[in-house]
């Protein structure tokens, strides 16, 4: 098949696969109820393990923020944040349930944070229309990303 | 001193720390620290900003110089039929504004009061906001303060509205959940991806940035945090950005005036 041919019908996939998406998420609007245990949300969020190769590639999606912030073991470091500690070795620090927890709403073990909430609508002011209403990430790439954490060990 | 007054001593000393961390993030910016966002520049983008003949800013400058000449609206003025020389009647005008107007209640921005002298004095339609025009008059204006130190007017009627751009600066907003201040007085100097944060204090608009290849007003800098904090975005000549603009400038006072400046 042509490159160029190859392209468009990726394109198309695509489009498609982001329209189904959307349609995913208008479907479970709001987040999804979650248990804290201490510091921790023990059990996933949508009561599915997470798959780390997805969620590294959301970590380095710079639509997710993530980057803005934080540095991680991969990609350009030139163009990462370091408002926030480095993503090396989180997965040595902290437990799958306490990196859900931070994820969540880092806000409820420190007020002062600036670790946005990914998966939180309540509470929030002046949300412009295009995110009213929408976690930053939904449950499953919350999950993916737990996944690709605990896989930082060193 | 045995083990535990060590312990006691030591943990005294790092709560007296952390009381200082928290008072530092909390309050606001000594005089002493502040920079400009020129200082985090590279000496390239520095040099481009310091020499006329290269700074791009001075398009817009020479466009509005032909503007203030220029006869408009039924009244059939031009700027200069009423202020004269910009050079002397302009000199400080930008390093004051907002400034308070008691016909509306309320501080008004340097391009309202160019808008409202289109309306008023030369019964002209008004230029839109970030239209080529009204950017090269407020940078010809602009101009006229550089280097004169920013001074915003000590003027009580100013003080409520200070205060509520004060609060936009220190409410958390937005799907991030961020508040000007979390970025700009408690992590300036750090990276925010590739691009250090700088202080926020707004002494160069109109000013050409490299990003976007044109010049812009201290309103679309505004916007541009806002939607990437994901907060609502208000319309060009809000009230809330007058708001905020004249807080920026009076946590500003006393730094000097750079128009046009150039940033990355």
């Amino acid at each position: 098949m042509p490159r160029a041919t190859q392209a468009v019908l990726f394109a198309a996939f695509a489009l498609a696969a982001e329209s189904a998406c959307a349609q995913e998420a208008s479907k479970n609007d709001g987040p999804k109820s979650y248990a804290v245990v201490g510091d921790a949300i023990p059990a996933p969020l949508n009561g599915m393990r997470g798959d780390p190769v997805r969620g590294q590639a959301i970590v380095a999606n710079r639509q997710n923020t993530c980057l803005l912030c934080h540095s991680a073991p991969f990609g350009d470091e030139r163009f990462q944040g370091n408002l926030a500690p480095d993503l090396k070795g989180t997965g040595a620090r902290w437990s799958e349930g306490q990196l859900r927890l931070r994820m969540v709403d880092a806000s409820r073990l420190n007020p002062a944070t600036i670790m946005p909430p990914y998966y939180k609508v309540d509470g929030l002011t002046g949300v412009g229309a295009a995110w009213r209403g929408k976690p930053i990430l939904m449950a499953e790439q919350i999950e993916d990303v737990v996944a690709y954490l605990a896989t930082l060990r060193d | 001193m045995n083990g535990a007054a060590i312990t006691r001593a030591l943990s005294a000393g790092a709560l007296a720390i952390s009381f200082t961390i928290i008072a530092a993030s909390a309050a606001e910016m000594a005089p002493g620290e502040r920079k400009s966002g020129y200082d985090f520049m590279t000496r390239d983008t520095q040099g481009m900003q310091d020499d006329d003949t290269v700074n791009p800013g001075m398009l817009w400058v020479l466009d509005g110089e032909a503007l203030w000449n220029r006869k408009a609206g039924t009244a059939g003025k031009a700027c200069a039929d009423c202020h004269v020389d910009a050079r002397t009647s302009m000199k400080g005008v930008a390093a004051r504004y907002p400034a308070f107007d008691a016909a509306r209640g309320r501080p008004l921005n340097l391009e309202q009061r160019v808008n409202l002298c289109r309306s008023e004095r030369q019964q002209a339609s008004v230029f839109r906001y970030e239209s080529r025009e009204l950017l090269a008059l407020t940078a010809f204006i602009g101009r006229q303060s550089r280097g004169a130190v920013v001074e915003p007017p000590s003027d009580e009627r100013l003080k409520p509205f200070i205060a509520a751009g004060r609060e936009m600066f220190m409410q958390r907003q937005g799907q991030l959940n961020l508040s000007c201040a979390n970025c700009h007085d408690d992590n300036w100097s750090k990276k925010l991806a590739g691009a250090v944060i700088p202080q926020a204090h707004p002494t160069g608009y109109p000013l050409y940035r490299l990003e976007w290849q044109g010049l812009g007003s201290l309103q679309r800098r505004l916007r541009n945090c806002l939607v990437g904090m994901r907060a609502n975005a208000y319309d060009f000549g809000a009230p809330e950005y007058v708001d905020l603009e004249l807080y920026l400038m009076t946590r500003a006072r006393g730094m000097p005036v750079e128009t046009p400046a150039v940033r990355p």
